[in-house]
């Protein structure tokens, strides 16, 4: 018996840092490889495709469907506008991209990792250059070992060229999320775009040719926080890709038993499993599924679909490899029959999130629906807090903001209520012309500031309460936004 | 004993040896793409040293290959703005201070430079809000001593009020009544009577109507017949509600026995006469400028 501790200090021949395995998955068909197809294609149109949306806002706003404009500080997603005092419904949306991941991965385990995650899909798009370029998982390892020649240096720098035409394509898409597409895109080549935008481009270039061309399962492995958190949202009722090993095992090339039953009968009798190790041949990540759940499974299924075809093959009923979840292991284990895969979407936790996720939603939904496109707020000028005028008048001075959220530009009336014997003029105008009525043309989709003076009689209470009113000149519908504010005057006149 | 390996069964691993509470750790390697990523940031640490300035010598630091300082950026950035703001400097200097209202954008650049300036050599004086204190004018109000149209606050601030040695400066004095003899004690107090029922600060007596003579005789060539005073002497208004040291019968009684003396530099030759037009646009626009040029009015805008 040899005790730990008696191991100390004697690593002088351990290896301290690993080579990357090299990993050449086959090509495989089957029907989650096709899932796979679908999901990529959806995720990188959309990737692509967004910005070149059209969304007509009217002629003061622009018409990009969704464009994060952060020089003006305003984001638009379709209809939805928001202002940086809005950020809530970014939060808001953040929550339920949140939650919403939570559901799926309480759901079906890692179907993140092995379908929509963008180090996947551009994994598996540049997988399918390397098959392209070098054939399939015999001649990548052939041409790997391959001595520099000719043929090869040609095959990589064409292999490497397209990796760069895709990492460009990625970065470069990027940018366009961020100003209008078509002005960006047409400046850009002609190198008059801002600096950041190139930068922007480059980096993600960059990171997209070393993760997705080299790096590939090392950055999930290694690198990536998410497999570490995902745990702790899957339980005993989460879809996770399993090797059915009471089913499989003892596994060899020989005589296999007849059924499930038989293995308390023929215990020396071999498992469905025929060791062909074409589950491993197809991982992108290089992982062995029958030892068990691990890091490196991003559950993506190509395992699934290669045994499928193997089992198809020697005549034995799909699904040594499948989804299934750990209570469907205990009762398979014990003999039940497999579970349909819909009835695990019945999962109290799922119901859990799915409504903290609509409630959220739906919370935005009433909000956005309600949501005021104008308001006013009005700043006391402190220093000093009142003026002193030479006929016995006390003047106010302060800065009133309106923001006009809609598309275009609104003349706007600001009165003053509240405050007898009170009246104002705005920067511009001067004391003859004081009112109780102010109007401006706030431009579309802008805050205005509008600094006015309010004078009232020096008599009268220090500090009195009285309201600015905005209403819009000529409108379609009832709106007005108030706010209020203080008059100050001196103690005890 | 010593050179066998143990392997963990579920991971064909080898242990460290290390244990904590039945803990056990395995000797993972790290891989080895992380040790040249590490390499790579050492290297990319001395290049830096290199490039920047960074290694303490005994006198000062290395300087680095670029020749790199954050004294040098600042100074870069201070010229670059400098440079963007000429044009608009030159402008406001090419434009008479009372066309100056007339162009909104200028007027606009012209009050925020004048606001800089007035912070650095205004607050000590008149507050951080021009709200002024007992014999520094509040410069938000109407109440105008020497004028308050653009142009005459211009004139203020370039060649100051009661400047000892300066011919073009803003100049009058007040008789100090009492101190001198020139009124007697009961004679000071019958017009300090008047001057506070011309301010409507209280009901006519018979003291405010002895007073109105006294003020006749002393006071009226300079503040008016009606005490409404004179900017040519920057003679307050005695009717108003405006006091700059106080409109009651103590302070009242002060100003007239022993007269008051307000001095304020002048600016001109010390900021220039772009950043004197600035400051007046600051001090025009804080709420009390007066339109009309009250007494200057056929004078013709001044060329520069």
């Amino acid at each position: 018996m040899v005790h730990l501790t008696d191991l100390i200090g004697m690593g002088k021949n351990r290896n301290l840092y690993a080579k990357r395995e090299p990993v050449f998955p086959k090509a495989v068909d089957g029907r989650f490889r096709r899932l796979k197809w679908l999901v990529m294609a959806v995720t990188l149109v959309v990737y692509y495709v967004t910005p070149w949306l059209r969304w007509d806002r009217g002629a003061y706003a622009p018409d990009q469907a969704v464009l994060v404009d952060l020089a003006n500080r305003r984001f638009y997603f379709g209809p939805l506008e928001i202002w940086p005092h809005e950020f809530y419904y970014v939060a808001g949306l953040l929550i339920m991209a949140g939650v919403g991941l939570f559901m799926i991965t309480s759901v079906v385990g890692r179907a993140w990792c092995g379908y929509a995650c963008p180090q996947t899909v551009w994994t598996d798009l540049f997988q399918h250059v390397d098959r392209l370029i070098d054939g399939d998982r015999n001649a990548q390892a052939r041409l790997a070992k391959a001595p520099w020649r000719f043929s090869k240096i040609a095959r990589r720098s064409a292999k490497w060229g397209i990796y760069l035409l895709i990492a460009m394509a990625t970065g470069g898409a990027w940018i366009f999320y961020f100003a209008d597409a078509p002005t960006l895109a047409a400046s850009f080549l002609s190198g008059d775009a801002p600096q950041v935008a190139y930068a922007t481009v480059a980096v993600l270039t960059g990171t997209t040719f070393v993760f997705g061309g080299f790096m590939r399962e090392q950055v999930c492995i290694y690198m990536c926080p998410w497999p570490r958190i995902q745990t702790a949202m899957m339980d005993e009722k989460t879809l996770i890709v399993t090797y059915k090993d009471w089913r499989g095992e003892p596994r060899g090339k020989g005589r296999r038993k007849a059924t499930l039953a038989d293995l308390a009968a023929q215990p020396e009798a071999l498992g469905d499993c025929i060791d062909c190790n074409q589950c491993v041949t197809v991982c992108p990540t290089g992982v062995d599924i029958r030892d068990g759940a691990q890091i490196g499974c991003i559950t993506c299924a190509l395992c699934i679909d290669a045994c499928d075809q193997v089992m198809a093959k020697v005549g034995k009923p799909r699904g040594l490899i499948d989804y299934a979840t750990l209570e469907d292991c205990a009762s398979e284990k014990a003999g039940g029959l497999p579970k349909p895969l819909l009835k695990t979407l019945r999962h109290p936790r799922t119901f859990a999130y799915l409504g903290i996720w609509s409630a959220v939603g739906l919370a935005m939904l009433i909000t956005v629906g309600d949501r005021s496109r104008l308001t006013i707020s009005a700043q006391h000028q402190r220093n000093p807090a009142y003026v002193q005028l030479s006929d016995g008048h006390v003047r106010n001075d302060f800065t009133v903001k309106i923001r006009n959220m809609e598309a275009r530009p609104r003349r706007m009336a600001v009165t003053l209520s509240g405050l007898p014997g009170g009246a104002m003029w705005a920067q511009g105008s001067s004391r003859d012309q004081a009112a109780t009525r102010v109007e401006t043309l706030v431009p579309a989709n802008s805050l205005a500031k509008l600094p006015i003076s309010v004078i009232a009689p020096g008599s009268g209470k220090a500090g009195q309460a009285f309201a600015f009113t905005v209403t819009p000149v000529s409108t379609d519908k009832d709106e007005s936004a108030a706010a209020k504010a203080v008059f100050e005057r001196p103690e005890g006149r | 004993m010593a050179d066998k390996k143990v392997i963990d069964e579920a991971t064909n691993t080898e242990f460290v040896g290390h244990e904590w509470d039945g803990i056990e750790e395995l000797n993972t390697p790290l891989p080895r793409w992380w040790l040249w990523t590490f390499y790579a940031t050492i290297l990319w640490g001395i290049g830096y040293t290199v490039v920047y300035p960074s290694w303490p010598m005994i006198g000062e630091a290395t300087a680095g290959t670029l020749g790199w300082s954050s004294r040098g950026e600042l100074e870069a950035e201070l010229a670059a703005d400098a440079a963007r703001r000429a044009p608009l400097l030159k402008a406001i200097e090419a434009v008479p201070v009372e066309q100056l209202p007339g162009d909104a954008q200028l007027m606009q650049a012209a009050i925020e430079g004048g606001k800089a300036a007035y912070r650095n050599n205004c607050t000590q004086c008149h507050g951080t809000g021009g709200a002024g204190a007992k014999g520094y004018p509040n410069l938000n109000d109407d109440d105008w001593l020497w004028g308050g149209d653009i142009k005459s606050v211009e004139y203020s601030i370039a060649h100051g009020v009661r400047n000892p040695d300066h011919a073009q400066t803003r100049m009058s004095q007040m008789p100090a009544f009492g101190r001198d003899g020139l009124m007697q004690p009961a004679d000071i107090a019958d017009v300090v009577s008047y001057v506070r029922t011309i301010s409507r600060q209280q009901a006519p007596d018979a003291a405010s109507r002895r007073g109105a003579i006294a003020f006749a005789n002393n006071c009226a060539a300079c503040h008016g017949a009606g005490g409404n005073g004179n900017r040519d002497f920057g003679a307050p208004n005695l009717t108003d509600a405006i006091w700059l040291y106080g409109g009651d019968t103590a302070s009242l009684t002060e100003t007239v026995a022993n007269a008051r003396y307000g001095v304020m530099p002048r600016w001109g030759e010390k900021l220039g006469n772009t950043q004197v037009k600035m400051l007046a646009a600051y001090v025009y626009s804080l709420g009390g400028g007066e339109k009309k040029i009250a007494q200057s009015d056929a004078a013709p805008p001044a060329k520069p």
